[in-house]
């Protein structure tokens, strides 16, 4: 480690692997600080990606691929279950392994890449951020950079630290408990999803395959309607009640900002990405391909700053992320505050409808027609989000 | 008064996140409060998956305001 840089990156989850990637493609001389001991450990994910998000970023490999997905399930409370015909494919990933290989192509760019770095503050002068403070095997380290990416995740506090509210509200903030379970069985090409009050108010529960009878199943929960009980509980009981013989080989708790893109993501001498800058898709909390996206941008035009010392350039990075994903983001925001108002009666009988056609008229078109009976709602954007 | 079951707690960041005081300090290994600026508004409890946060009485400490 050296104590200057042209971009350092705080965090080395996918958007900041893959920030540090085009920084350094772009010519800059990256830094990576992750406090944990190893990239992609612990994993904190369901781990679903659809093929076109990936394959842009990475070559999809069965090294990184636990299972390959071709269809959906949409389970009412209940129980009816709507199968919609969809075309495309989708993967669950190893994201343990999948981290480390985004985090190692970036190292090939020319990264450096630090593990047990924890940041702890933010340098500023005159409202410019210059650097980071480092905890690093037992000393506090000034480093120096002419750009900070904060790609901290959820947590999100180099932003907060430079003086941009990152913090999430109550009502977006989705408050998650997943676990990894063996011996259950489950089709391994098929992820189920399960809406309503009983299973995980506003959110959903999701189950999804990962081969040799394993499977992620997880949840997650509003926030702000935890209050009584907490993800964990209502997951322990939909294992209890639908998998009992389970094993469970791993637990993990999380947090899933929900949100639209924070309106700030830049300021002089920083930028944020992915979880850190809520660019989470906001109805299917998927933040891996978005991440990576907002990850491209930033670390290219990161590069371009570094290269012509112009901070102008940074709203670039604003207007591209605006202009391919934020807008989107909007728009699906709109969609979730519709769709996580649904009572639990109302999803039972727009299931009901769709679930009396024959199973190859289950399309997302009629699934939209009733939704639009019960509500003025695009559902057919809904499910399309979840892949897309 | 918090208590905080660290026995409990995944280090997920998810409290981190909702906390409109940026006083819960996650390391690696650690989950911790920094009391002097705490509000006790318990978002921080209610947000967290694993019930890791049990504030022992309702009465809501308000910030000084200078
Ligand atoms: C339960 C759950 C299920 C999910 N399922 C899916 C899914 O199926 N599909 C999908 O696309 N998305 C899913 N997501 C969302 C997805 O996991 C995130 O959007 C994605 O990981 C965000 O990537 P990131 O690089 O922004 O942040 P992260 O992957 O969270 O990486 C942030 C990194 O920063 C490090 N860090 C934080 N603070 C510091 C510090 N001070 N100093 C040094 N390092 C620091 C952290 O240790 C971490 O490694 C899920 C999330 C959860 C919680
Ligand atoms: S939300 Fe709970 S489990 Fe997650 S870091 Fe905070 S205290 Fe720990
Ligand atoms: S009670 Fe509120 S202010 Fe105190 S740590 Fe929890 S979220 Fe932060």
């Amino acid at each position: 480690m050296k104590d200057s840089y042209d971009v350092i990156i705080v965090g080395g989850g996918p958007a900041g692997t893959t920030a540090a990637r085009h920084a350094a493609m772009g010519g800059a001389k990256v830094l990576v600080l992750e406090k944990d001991r190893e990239i992609g450990v612990p994993v904190r994910c369901g781990e679903a990606v659809d093929h076109e998000g990936l394959a842009p970023f990475i070559q999809p490999d069965k090294k990184f691929i636990a299972s390959e997905i071709r269809s959906f399930k949409l389970i009412a409370p209940d129980g009816t279950v709507v199968k919609p015909n969809i075309e495309g494919l989708g993967y669950v990933l190893d994201r343990k392994v999948f981290d480390y290989e985004l985090a190692r192509i970036a190292a090939d760019e020319g990264a450096e890449i630090v593990t047990k770095a924890y940041v702890d503050g933010v340098e500023k002068r005159d409202g410019t951020v210059t650097g980071v403070t480092v905890q690093y095997q037992g000393n506090r380290l000034k480093l120096r950079s002419k750009i900070v990416i904060g790609a901290d995740g959820v947590e999100s506090r180099v932003g907060r630290w430079a003086g941009i509210d990152t913090t999430v509200s109550m009502h977006d903030m989705e408050s998650a408990a997943q676990v990894t379970a063996a011996n259950i069985d489950v089709e391994q090409d098929t992820c189920c999803f399960y809406f309503g009050e009983r299973y995980a108010p506003g959110g959903y529960l999701w189950v999804f395959p990962k081969g040799n009878k394993t499977a992620n199943v997880g949840l997650a929960v509003a926030a702000d309607r935890s209050k009584q009980k907490h993800a964990l509980k209502f997951l322990e009981e939909f294992m209890e009640e639908m998998y009992p013989n389970a094993a469970v080989l791993t637990k993990l708790a999380g947090g899933v900002p929900c949100a639209e893109t924070l309106e700030k993501i830049t300021m002089p001498g920083l930028m944020l990405v992915g979880d850190a800058a809520h660019q989470v898709n906001p109805v299917s909390g998927g933040g891996i391909i978005s991440g990576m996206i907002a990850g491209k941008i930033a670390g290219s035009v990161a590069a371009e700053v570094a290269r012509s010392n112009d901070m102008n350039l940074l709203g670039r990075y604003e207007k591209e992320w605006r202009d391919s994903l934020g807008i989107r983001h909007h728009r699906y925001y709109g969609i979730k505050k519709v769709i996580y108002k649904f009572r639990d009666s109302e999803l039972n009988s727009i299931a009901a409808e769709i679930s009396k056609l024959p199973e190859k008229d289950q399309t997302l078109g009629a699934l939209f027609k009733q939704a639009v009976v019960k509500h003025p709602l695009l559902i057919l954007d809904v499910m399309k989000l979840f892949f897309a | 008064m918090i208590e905080i079951h660290e026995e409990k707690c995944d280090l997920c960041g998810c409290c981190v996140g909702v906390c409109p005081e940026n006083c819960i300090d996650m390391t690696e290994s650690r989950i911790s409060i920094v009391d002097a600026i705490c509000t006790s508004c318990r978002k921080c409890e209610w947000a967290c998956p694993f019930e890791v946060f049990k504030f022992k009485n309702d009465k809501v400490r308000l910030k000084a305001t200078a």
